[in-house]
């Protein structure tokens, strides 16, 4: 993995980190680069409430902003911003607003990389807007000072439109740490965490390259 | 939240009868609905502090449960019912889970706009 100068993430749920990228973050954190992740809801919205229920849609937000806490201590994140969006309602609001606070944090920080999802390919309405909205501000930038960008893309037309991702980390070496990051999700990822747990002891092939390899697309602008 | 008690559950409706107060009602079958499953067709809605009143209130069935309000003019329907609280700040939670406790279906009831 190529040493950059700073990192910046960009999700719009607790636990979007935690899947696709916390691998990355936190071999990029073992590696002295620092990482900022700019969080925009607090997935207020998810619909894991446990069976018996452990949450309510009104206590739901509290407890995924002291997960998303645990997780960025995990992986060493030292710099957690919490933009206050709420869930399922990013692509409602002004996106000029989202695309200023993209261009503030890259200046302010200067980033050489910036992680995100990649624009229609990545599900969610909320993946979608973040994605575009980070693409956008990139792309306002002169052309010899944009951050290199490593987007997420998962839909199920990824592979037929954009081929396999150029890049891919092996982040065997830090598994532990991104297992402990999906941990601390508990709320929304205790149903599959034995799962996981019991793949890793047995070496499932699938969990195996869960735990193993992250890949991103580099977007061109 | 624990399982609907209904006389429970009726006698909170009773006493939010009449007040101006604040709904919090959504059903969804979630984000990814359509991305696991292509022949799933996705739908969801919520509306978050919508102030109204209501001049009756019932909640039915063999559970999971019914909920209806009839207000002025028109009514808040509300099916798949499955807990309730009472929470500290005296709003009234009800929630409809599904069999893997995922949430399907809420209406809230508040004298206070909900955060
Ligand atoms: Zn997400």
């Amino acid at each position: 993995m190529e040493k950059e100068q700073h990192v910046l993430v960009v999700f719009p749920h607790p636990d979007d980190e935690a899947f696709g990228v916390s691998g990355t973050i936190a071999s990029h954190i073992n590696m002295g680069t620092p990482v900022t992740y700019a969080c925009l809801t607090l997935g207020e919205m998810g619909r894991n409430m446990g069976n018996p229920p452990f949450a309510t849609r009104e206590t739901l937000p509290n407890i995924r902003k002291h997960e998303l806490k645990e997780a960025a201590r995990v992986l060493g994140i030292t710099d957690l911003r919490m933009l206050g969006y709420r869930d399922k309602t990013v692509e409602f609001e002004d996106p000029d607003k989202l695309i200023g606070q993209i261009t503030d944090m890259i200046e302010e920080l200067n980033p050489s990389l910036i992680i995100s999802f990649y624009p229609g390919y990545s599900v969610h309405p909320d993946h979608e807007a973040t994605g575009e909205a980070v693409v956008a501000a990139v792309a306002k930038l002169p052309a010899g000072q944009r951050p290199k960008l490593h987007l997420v893309a998962f839909a199920n037309n990824t592979i037929d439109e954009l081929g396999e991702a150029d890049i891919v980390h092996d982040i065997s070496a830090v598994a532990d740490q991104k297992l402990a990051a999906i941990k601390a999700h508990q709320s929304q990822t205790q149903y599959m965490i034995d799962a996981m747990a019991e793949g890793l002891k047995n070496k499932d092939p699938q969990v195996m390259t869960r735990l193993t390899f992250e890949q991103f697309y580099t977007y061109k602008l | 939240m624990d399982p609907v008690n209904m006389k429970e559950v009726q006698e909170a409706l009773d006493s939010f009868k009449d007040k101006e107060v604040y709904l919090h009602m959504e059903t969804t079958n979630g984000a990814y609905a359509s991305h696991f499953n292509d022949k799933f067709f996705s739908a969801g809605a919520y509306i978050r502090n919508a102030k109204l009143s209501y001049e009756r209130a019932k909640i039915t069935g063999p559970g999971p449960y019914r909920v209806g309000l009839k207000i002025p003019f028109g009514w808040v329907y509300a099916e798949g019912i499955t807990h309730y609280e009472i929470d500290s700040k005296s709003r009234l939670l009800l929630a409809g889970h599904d069999y893997d406790g995922k949430l399907a279906v809420a209406l809230q009831l508040s004298e206070t706009a909900f955060e």
